[in-house]
């Protein structure tokens, strides 16, 4: 925490404490309500509320009986199973596809580079819903609604613009006399972009397609429109029991998809770093 | 080591044009013939179109006219990675990512060169650099100048028979620049391979090259040997941009042969050398080289000048005058005979030159 230099008038020191109280109060709203199901899922009760039991922090009043449930429930496994299928794929072709578009439209020579930026991007800005909607009724023209590779398809679409975004800010730093280096030595485009250009873009590949599983994994309206009832997802499956039975079970679930968030978040930061170290792009 | 007509140009540039927009042309009608083994500098200010004819020279620009010919054929349609040519890059350009051995070793793997003959090229090629030691380091743990060497190094350790370098001691100060002249001049010399250089510092030019084009406007204003494009400029635009350079503006009067006599702005007459002036009543300008001036009248031009300024350099003083109502004439006096010891500022002196070192250029 910065310390207030002592030539500071009285304004600059309210505003200094009030601007921590700011600070703490976002973070308060940010991380709370996550923090709150944690307790919860623990629940002897099934219920959504503290019992006077889990107040007075007696053992009684909590049970691992939601997390028991969910790991034998085969609704829930599907559920998981549909997830951990769906996401991994749609990231895999999401960063692919973002991540040459990215490289294509660094290249001063592409004609019409801000408007096809636009378009890729366009999944991020237009509301959910209508992307959903449109998307419901193109797939089920050719014939790919409700099957698995409608929604990998819709949850590339939706992951691709995160993959754009953060492979075009690590290609800004990117020194394009390497490639032409590369070329100079005898190496044709596509080694040139394995062997240079990919490892040192590595860092914005990773973070992109850190997002864009992320973006699959958490998603529930495209899933909804695209999916059918073979292709539920955890979120979706979260979201019809809070409609339909109001079951801490949900609460289970939700905490060890944080858990998954939060361990998945670190490795791969720890990876980008490490990437970025031995690349030697920030010199040690 | 310049080009006799028996022998076919390693490289040759033939009416070669460049224009990046369609309308302006930043090469206008290039023709230059490179020997093999020769040294050539491209040499010019910024945007007179040098580095564009070595980026077309490696594929990395395509000539909008004209035919680029390696070895007799032509490379127009030739990409970049098959045309097996070195580059030194002036940032280098070394792979990040990749220890010292792991960048020379790329050009080796891409030519499927077998591991262990592979390992001794590159060994080979750091030992010639004197960098034998730094195989393991990352490019970022190196300081300029090794980077510089490692970068000259990859560019050479495929063995290729042509190399490029482009502005490769322009982040170097100024000692370490002057050390690698000599080493790549030396490596060249030893290896026989031919080099094309870009540079815009003209003692580079002079210090390495067997031949240096001066490039302005697009074209080549002069091709020749260093020793003659400093005693003798074919143009003032040549005269003016190497080394220091007195230049006069004069009317001719007569021609005589090889000598012109010439009115000079300002009241002298003259007598010069004929190089590249028009006929009597043409205007032209006249370069005269500092250290040619005398302080005495002994030559065959003779007038007064007026001391303004007397800068001491050590080995020489400078001395600028106003003669001829040019108040920027400079004047090199050597330390080493007491001649400037009579200079006053404000005073007058007698100042001549020879009508050969005088020479009469387009206006």
């Amino acid at each position: 925490m910065s310390k207030l230099p002592p030539y500071a008038t009285t304004g600059q020191r309210i505003w200094h404490y009030s601007f921590l109280v700011i600070c703490g109060l976002i973070f308060f709203f940010l991380i709370f309500p996550i923090i709150v199901i944690v307790p919860l899922s623990f629940n002897a009760q099934p219920y959504f509320t503290f019992t006077p039991e889990m107040l007075a922090l007696d053992p009684a009043g909590f049970s691992t009986e939601h997390y028991q449930k969910f790991f034998n429930d085969a609704d829930w496994q599907r559920a998981l199973w549909n997830s951990i299928s769906i996401a991994p794929m749609a990231t895999f072709l999401a960063v692919s596809l973002g991540t040459l578009a990215a490289v294509g439209l660094s290249q001063s020579h592409v004609p019409f580079r801000g408007t096809i930026m636009a378009l890729l991007i366009s999944p991020m800005i237009v509301p959910l819903i209508i992307s959903a909607t449109g998307m419901y009724f193109f797939y089920s023209q050719i014939g790919i609604q409700g099957t698995y590779w409608g929604v990998v398809l819709a949850h590339t679409v939706l992951g691709i613009p995160f993959v754009i975004i953060t492979v075009t800010a690590t290609l800004v730093g990117f020194d394009h006399s390497l490639t032409r280096a590369a070329a100079n030595m005898g190496a044709g485009p596509v080694r040139t972009f394995f062997k240079i250009q990919m490892p040192l873009i590595l860092p914005g590949v990773i973070s992109g397609g850190l997002f864009a599983f992320i973006t699959s994994f958490d998603e529930v309206v495209v899933t909804k429109f695209v999916g059918s009832a073979s292709q539920t997802t955890l979120p979706w499956r979260m979201f019809t029991g809070l409609r339909e039975q109001i079951s801490p079970t949900i609460l289970a679930v939700a905490t060890i998809l944080v858990g998954i968030s939060i361990a998945l978040l670190t490795v791969l930061e720890l990876l980008r770093r490490r990437s970025e170290r031995l690349r030697g792009i920030t010199p040690s | 080591m310049a080009l006799d007509s028996s022998q076919q140009a390693f490289v040759a540039f033939d009416r070669v044009q460049k224009s990046y927009d369609g309308e302006i042309l930043v090469v206008k009608d290039l023709n230059l013939q490179i020997a093999k083994g020769e040294f050539v500098t491209m040499l010019g200010p910024s945007g007179s179109g040098k580095t564009t004819c070595l980026m077309m020279l490696a594929g990395f620009e395509t000539a909008t006219h004209g035919d680029i010919l390696l070895d007799g054929k032509p490379i127009n349609n030739i990409p970049p990675h098959k045309r097996g040519i070195g580059m030194v890059f002036q940032n280098y350009a070394l792979f990040p990512h990749m220890t010292v051995g792991e960048n020379l070793s790329f050009p080796l793997e891409v030519r499927n060169i077998g591991k262990s003959e592979r390992e001794k090229m590159v060994m080979d090629a750091l030992d010639m650099v004197q960098m034998g030691e730094f195989a393991g380091r990352r490019p970022a743990q190196l300081s300029g100048g090794q980077q510089q060497r490692i970068a000259l190094a990859r560019a050479l350790v495929f063995r290729p028979e042509l190399v490029l370098m482009d502005e490769p001691l322009g982040a170097l100060d100024k000692q370490l620049r002057e050390h690698m002249q000599f080493e790549i001049k030396h490596l060249h010399e030893k290896l026989g391979v031919t080099v094309v250089y870009v540079t815009h510092d003209q003692s580079e030019a002079l210090t390495m090259s067997d031949r240096v084009a001066v490039f302005d406007d697009g074209r080549i204003q002069q091709l020749a040997p260093p020793d003659d494009l400093y005693e003798r400029p074919e143009n003032a635009f040549v005269a003016q941009f190497i080394g220091e350079n007195n230049t006069l503006n004069a009317t001719v009067t007569a021609i005589n042969g090889d000598t012109v006599d010439v009115d000079i702005d300002g009241g002298m007459k003259g007598t010069a050398l004929k190089v590249n002036c028009d006929g009597v009543g043409s205007r032209t300008t006249l370069s005269l080289r500092p250290e040619r001036v005398r302080l005495d009248h002994s030559g065959v031009n003779r007038t007064e000048g007026k001391v303004l300024e007397l800068i001491y350099l050590g080995d020489h003083i400078r001395c600028r005058m106003a003669v001829s109502g040019h108040d920027d004439f400079i004047v090199k006096v050597p330390n080493a005979g007491g001649d400037h010891k009579h200079l006053v500022v404000g005073e007058t002196t007698q100042i001549s030159w020879e009508a050969v070192d005088c020479r009469a250029l387009d206006a």
